[in-house]
């Protein structure tokens, strides 16, 4: 393969197929099975598959726009060096040279992998492989390093091994869920609907643990708005009481388990009492009493976690003080008992699998002499590691010292999304060779590679991926590769080829690697040596062939030759511990890394979206999920906010000693006041100053590495602007001087277009100049009140809408979503001007900011269907659909409703 | 004398002011005479530029025939114009010799164009537009002759217009830098030349005339200032009005720039009341229909015995110009207050609305006049619209519905 323009296995022969392909949405975790039927202009229709056992049928709004990002127009087609274009053969060339030449000048510790939770298992199996095996840098890490690390590693102090116990079925069997550091309403929304619906069959109890009042604590009989960092408090308190009120499942804990006692004796000094923990952790002290007489009472109990416990500095504590309270009342591996971390990203279970991570070997095997001689015998490496390699944090800050000078990074963004962003950006400006693998043509981090090379995006991508129940499930290609895309694993093999490793790389199929990746899991791994014995085995997947692997159902691992695959692990023990015994672990005392000072009066908090993924190179493609949140923003408390001056709508400059960001103003009462929320999501791409990353410290948990981006101190002030405003565009637009920007893809009617939400800080008497450089040519309509700060301007060709530009002094401007409809149908001359008052005058009601993205009912709607007799969201879902499909907007629809109802009650009286 | 039950009128003038008041006026209260100078009863001459673009037909124009004045027993007396007037022998003269005594005399004389004063003013071929025997003169120009029209007024405009879609080759010349400069800002003005200019008609602002040239005593092109000569055998001077208040002026009332009258629409002699544009109203003078109209209606209370007080009219100019609907009120100019402007120029419409300390003190509207009435309300009531504010430049139903 020297060509470079070979075909590689493409849907089916003779291009595209008509019946659906099963697959899997590559967003989050849940693992959804999608059916995916490729139309005949490169699209796919995308629905729910009802055979997955995930989903059964149903996807959240992130999953039903998958077909919304199909489009070409932002991929990269072709590998790109040093600014240009090439083909795959110079391309491959040039990486394996330079890899080889700075391998010679500096060692092979001197070239790292930075990977992604995005990518298949066979492409990890593949990167592991010729990282750790043959070019012999243990430097091999991921973006599940910021996700789950923490689970991981609680799981391996707890369990001796990775291994979640239990399944997605328990949250239906359970009688108490309790969700610890998980919006789950809005980034795992299949599971957090799973868990609805059994509440409201069957009536079972949902506690929600999180500082933050989110959409998930609508739908919880428990809200505990816990003090930032104080987690074990709580269950250490939690342990004390189970084991002062006779909960304890002492069988269990003698035949299973050891170190209970000390563990417990720490618990009490660090939590003595009920009130002790409600002290600490600012909690009532009836509502603390309350969780634990549930946990206490109940025998069927799932504990969900997420990053809330993950990404913390005692990340790694908080999950084992959730493990021990399940330990202590064997409420584990049972059906609808035990704890089930929430993973973010679609494959990160896949990654650690593969043992895609700096700390582990391969295959859960670590770097014991004898883990080391048979991975080493396994694929014939004598270049071996000889140990653990930087987790991402350390290994950025090797790039910045300059001990690591080449870069490998694939699917995804560490510009935008490792903590302390800004540094990362500017160490990846140090190395001497950054490659990136990647679909789309820019991100910040591809800002700066030296070789892009083009990579199968989802949809062209074959291979497996392994949710958060262990259930491998199969992604299937149902689209032709874009330009010259290639596979991940393919790339690699190539390079390795090139660097003269091709017996051990010669892979002509994903099917091939995964029947290599599942010998090497069932190697030498027998129950005749406990000691040596490892937890995940898919050997009864070897030999399947290509046959086999392509009608390969979901299954849960471990799938031992010769035995069932097993829903739930450890009911009755069996710990991948030497003495098969799972351990308590004693915690730290609470403290978060750095705690708030004078100078840095807030805790900043950051996460996600219910509508967007990652750093929005894919979901921001999609103009439907962009209805929901169109802009940075970040969420305060009043009192906070109008103590420094910031009103709802005006813009915020957030800072910490690492970075600042200028983002929009929301008050929420759901905001602890002292605490702040930002999402991550925004970068550089897509905003003037969104990259809140780069306010993270670097502060990480000493077990997992991973980093506390939910808790950093933060001061923020109001960012002073003439104007605020809208800019609607058929075509983007980024106009100079803006003291603040961000754009989103959006539907103007059927059309694709863009919408710019910006603030300026000029003189009334620049706007003429600053519009006439900005907006298209054709014909200009022009609102001017120069006293009331506004500017309107809408821009005509051809009595079609062109753009809309709309700047007042206030925050409060018009929804877009009249506006947005305008675009679609020619306007009359004479009528048109009214376009600028941004809506309609009779009927069409404004249907105020979207609630419902995928029937794209706004809140307006909603309310005046309350007024009109919906009581309930069932009969708001019948009347607009809104919230019929996955319904991760009920919880917004049922709030709305209360308040609808609560608001003319009070009119009433 | 013979016996006299009612007391007797005299209107002198039989235009768009004096009819209001006759249909307005109890008509069994007086004897009524009508004289009118026209040879053709009282027609509306705001259409006349219509009818001189073909638009509309001499039928359409006219009000009333003369069996509706005799139906209600006025003598109309036309084509026969007041030649004196004898307040102190209470009669007026007419051009044939008749002599009309009068107890009430109203005088609804209106206004007659000016000729500029440049040589060759008075050629053969130099024409003005104020009534129908103005326009039957510029109907028999052929097509294809090359005109100028001075004066970048309204009645330039009309007349401009109007020839021009006469297939005339038209030139319109205007001493200012805009045009229609004292009943629209310099915006909508432009928009205003953009419109002519899209009909064909060439535009030369800030020409001055210096001289009509003759040949065979006839006008055959005109000098401007600038030395510039523009070949003409049509000239039509639209340079403004004069309030015909001769007959006024002659007779010992008071005029001004016209006949001075007070509220009552009295002038200094008792029982002698002018109105229109032959009138001038705590020191105003106008040049429109709708002060002509409220006039009317006062005196036609006031003549009828009713209370009634004139105290003049807002200046709204609401105007077709050329076929193009514009409306202007108020302190339009916006000079040291706030000025809302919503302005579409390819769509040729504009609003301009001023704003001083939160109260709506004037507007201009062009290309689309839906809400002026709206606006006209707004100033005059001096209503508070800042809440409004936002919604003030689409009109009223958005600013009900906000
Ligand atoms: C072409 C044109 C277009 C216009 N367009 C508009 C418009 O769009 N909007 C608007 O508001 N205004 C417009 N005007 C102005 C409007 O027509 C006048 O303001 C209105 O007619 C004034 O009414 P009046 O009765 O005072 O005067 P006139 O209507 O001029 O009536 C006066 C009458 O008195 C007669 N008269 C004069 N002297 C004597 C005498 N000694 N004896 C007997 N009769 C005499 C005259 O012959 C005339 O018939 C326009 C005018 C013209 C010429
Ligand atoms: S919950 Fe949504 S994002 Fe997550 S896998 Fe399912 S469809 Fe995809
Ligand atoms: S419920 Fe509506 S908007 Fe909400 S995400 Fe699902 S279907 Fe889509």
């Amino acid at each position: 393969m020297d060509d470079g323009s070979l075909s590689v296995a493409s849907p089916e022969p003779g291009g595209h197929v008509a019946r659906p392909v099963r697959t899997t949405c590559p967003y989050c975790g849940v693992g959804c099975g999608v059916l995916a039927t490729p139309d005949s202009s490169g699209g796919a229709t995308i629905k729910g598959d009802p055979a997955h056992p995930a989903n059964a049928g149903r996807l959240c709004s992130k999953g039903s726009a998958l077909g919304d990002t199909l489009a070409l127009d932002t991929r990269l087609l072709e590998p790109v060096v040093d600014g240009a274009r090439t083909t795959w053969n110079t391309a491959l060339d040039h990486v394996a040279q330079r890899l080889e030449a700075i391998r010679a000048a500096h060692g092979p510790g001197s070239i790292a992998f930075y990977l992604s939770g995005q990518l298949l298992t066979e492409d990890y199996y593949v990167a592991n492989k010729l990282a750790k095996g043959f070019l012999g840098t243990p430097h091999v890490d991921t973006n599940s390093r910021l996700c789950m690390a923490s689970s991981v590693a609680g799981h391996k102090r707890a369990f001796g091994a990775d291994a979640v116990p239990q399944c997605y079925d328990d949250l239906e069997l359970a009688d108490l869920v309790v969700l610890v550091g998980s919006n789950a309403a809005w980034c795992h929304p299949i599971l957090y609907q799973r868990i609805q619906v059994a509440r409201g069959e069957r009536g079972m109890r949902v506690v929600n643990i999180d500082p933050r009042q989110t959409a998930t604590s609508e739908g919880c009989d428990l809200n505990l708005a816990i003090r930032p960092g104080t987690d074990q408090v709580l269950y250490n308190g939690l342990l004390v009481w189970l084991a002062d009120r006779g909960h304890l499942d002492h069988e269990f804990v003698s035949r299973h388990t050891s170190g209970f006692d000390a563990v417990l004796a720490s618990a009490r000094e660090a939590a003595p009492s009920v009130r002790q923990v409600a002290a600490a952790t600012g909690l009532d002290v009836s509502d603390v009493e309350l969780f634990f007489s549930w946990f206490g009472s109940t025998r069927r109990v799932v504990s969900c976690y997420s990053q809330g416990v993950n990404q913390s500095a005692q990340g790694t504590d908080k999950v084992n003080a959730i493990i021990n309270c399940h330990l202590a009342t064997g409420m584990i591996g049972k059906p609808g008992s035990g704890p089930l971390s929430f993973t973010g990203q679609p494959n990160a279970m896949g990654g650690r699998e593969v043992g895609g991570l700096a700390n582990m070997l391969a295959a859960h095997m670590g770097f014991s002499d004898s883990e080391r001689d048979r991975v080493r015998r396994f694929w014939n490496a004598p270049a071996l590691v000889a140990s653990e390699g930087l987790k991402a944090v350390d290994m950025f800050e090797a790039i910045q010292r300059g001990e690591i000078k080449a870069l490998w990074v694939m699917g995804t963004n560490p510009a935008v999304s490792l903590p302390r962003a800004d540094r990362v950006r500017d160490a990846l400006r140090k190395l001497d060779l950054l490659v990136v693998s990647e679909n789309v043509m820019a991100t910040d981090t591809l800002d700066l590679a030296h070789v892009r090379l083009p990579a199968h995006a989802w949809g062209e991508k074959d291979g497996t991926v392994t949710n958060s129940e262990r259930r491998i499930s199969r992604q299937r290609p149902f689209l032709e590769a874009a330009g010259s895309a290639r596979a991940d694993w393919w790339i690699m093999g190539e390079v390795a080829r090139r660097l003269g490793f091709g017996t051990a790389f010669s892979f002509t199929s994903p099917a091939e690697i995964f029947d290599e990746h599942a010998r090497l899991s069932g190697f030498e791994n027998t129950a005749a040596s406990p000691a040596d014995r490892r937890a995940f085995d898919i050997s009864g997947l070897t030999g399947i062939g290509g046959g086999g692997y392509d009608a390969l159902e979901p299954v849960q691992w471990p799938v031992r030759t010769g035995s069932a695959p097993a829903e739930r692990l450890f009911a009755d023990g069996g710990f991948f511990t030497p003495d098969t015994r799972a351990r308590f672990i004693a915690t730290s005392p609470a403290r978060l890394a750095s705690p708030v000072s004078e100078q840095w009066p807030f805790v900043l908090n950051t996460g996600r979206i219910r509508d967007q993924w990652h750093t929005m190179t894919r979901t921001g493609l999609s103009p439907r999920l962009s209805t929901h949140i169109q802009e940075p923003f970040v969420e305060i408390h009043p009192e906070d906010a109008s103590r420094l001056g910031l009103e709802q709508g005006t813009l915020a400059r957030i800072e910490t000693a690492h970075g600042a960001a200028t983002v929009r103003v929301l008050l929420s009462r759901g905001q602890k006041p002292g605490n702040i929320f930002a999402p991550f999501h925004w970068s550089a791409q897509n905003s003037s100053s969104g990259r809140v990353s780069s306010l993270v410290h670097g502060a990480i948990d000493p077990v997992s590495g991973q980093p506390e981006a939910k808790a950093t101190p933060a001061r923020l002030a109001p960012v002073a602007v003439t104007h605020y405003g809208f800019l609607l565009s058929r075509t983007p637009l980024r106009p100079e001087g803006m003291a603040y920007w961000a754009e989103c893809r959006a539907l103007f009617g059927a059309t694709p277009g863009f919408t710019l939400h910006l603030a300026l800080d000029t003189d009334a008497a620049r706007m003429s100049d600053w519009q006439r450089a900005t907006l298209p040519d054709g014909d200009w309509i022009t609102l001017e009140d120069a006293g009331a700060g506004t500017f309107r301007t809408a821009v005509f060709r051809d009595s079609q809408l062109e753009a809309v530009l709309f700047l007042s002094a206030s925050p409060k401007l018009p929804a877009t979503d009249w506006l947005r409809t305008q675009f679609d149908s020619p306007c009359d001359l004479a009528g048109r001007r009214t376009i600028l008052a941004g809506k309609p005058v009779t009927g069409g009601a404004d249907e105020g900011p979207i609630v419902c993205v995928c029937y794209q009912v706004g809140s307006r709607r909603i309310e005046a269907a309350t007024l009109g007799g919906c009581a309930t969201t069932k009969e708001i879902g019948t009347k607009l659909g809104a919230g019929t499909n996955c319904g991760s907007c009920l919880p917004e629809i049922k709030r709305l409703i209360a308040s609808t109802m609560a608001a003319s009650r009070a009119a009433a009286e | 004398m013979p016996y006299r039950s009612r007391s007797r009128l005299v209107v002198v003038g039989n235009g768009m002011a004096s009819l209001k008041l006759l249909e307005e006026v109890e008509a069994g209260c007086f004897d009524i005479t009508v004289i009118g100078a026209e040879p053709e009863p009282a027609y509306n001459r705001v259409l006349l530029s219509s009818v001189l673009a073909g638009d509309t037909s001499l039928d359409d124009i006219r009000f009333r025939d003369r069996a509706w004045y005799a139906g209600r027993c006025m003598t109309l007396l036309t084509g026969d114009p007041v030649t004196a007037l004898r307040p102190a022998r209470n009669e007026v003269v007419l051009k044939s010799g008749q002599r009309l005594g009068y107890d009430r005399l109203v005088l609804a004389t209106g206004s007659e164009a000016i000729r500029l004063p440049v040589p060759g003013a008075n050629l053969a071929g130099v024409l003005t537009f104020r009534d129908l025997g103005d326009v039957s003169a510029l109907q028999a120009i052929p097509a294809g002759t090359a005109a100028v029209v001075i004066g970048g007024g309204l009645l330039g405009i009309e007349a401009a217009y109007g020839l021009a879609r006469r297939g005339l080759d038209v030139t319109l010349i205007h001493l200012m830098p805009h045009l229609m400069e004292r009943q629209l800002d310099p915006v909508a003005s432009g928009m205003l030349k953009d419109a002519l200019v899209a009909k064909g008609i060439r535009v030369l602002t800030e020409a001055s005339t210096e001289c009509i040239e003759a040949r065979d005593g006839h006008a055959e092109a005109i000098v401007l200032k600038d030395g510039r000569r523009l070949p003409a055998s049509l000239v039509v001077m639209a340079v403004g009005v004069r309030p015909a208040q001769s007959l006024a002026a002659t007779s010992g009332i008071d005029t001004g720039r016209g006949i001075k009258v007070d509220d009552k629409l009295e002038t200094n002699w008792p029982g002698v009341y002018a109105l229109g544009e032959c009138a001038e109203h705590r020191g105003q003078w106008y040049g429109l229909v709708e002060p002509a109209y409220d006039q009317a209606r006062v005196l036609a209370r006031y003549l009828s015995g009713l209370p009634a007080r004139y105290e003049g009219t807002l200046i709204a100019t609401s105007l077709k110009v050329s076929g193009v609907p514009v409306y202007s009120i108020g302190d339009f100019d916006g000079r040291d207050a706030e000025v809302i402007a919503l302005h579409d120029r390819a769509a040729g419409t504009y609003r301009k609305l001023v704003v001083r300390d939160g109260r709506m003190v004037g507007a201009v509207l062009f290309g689309d006049t839906a809400d002026a009435l709206w606006y006209r309300d707004l100033v005059t009531r001096r209503t508070p619209v800042e809440s409004l504010r936002a919604a003030l430049p689409f009109g009223r139903a958005y600013a009900e519905a906000a």
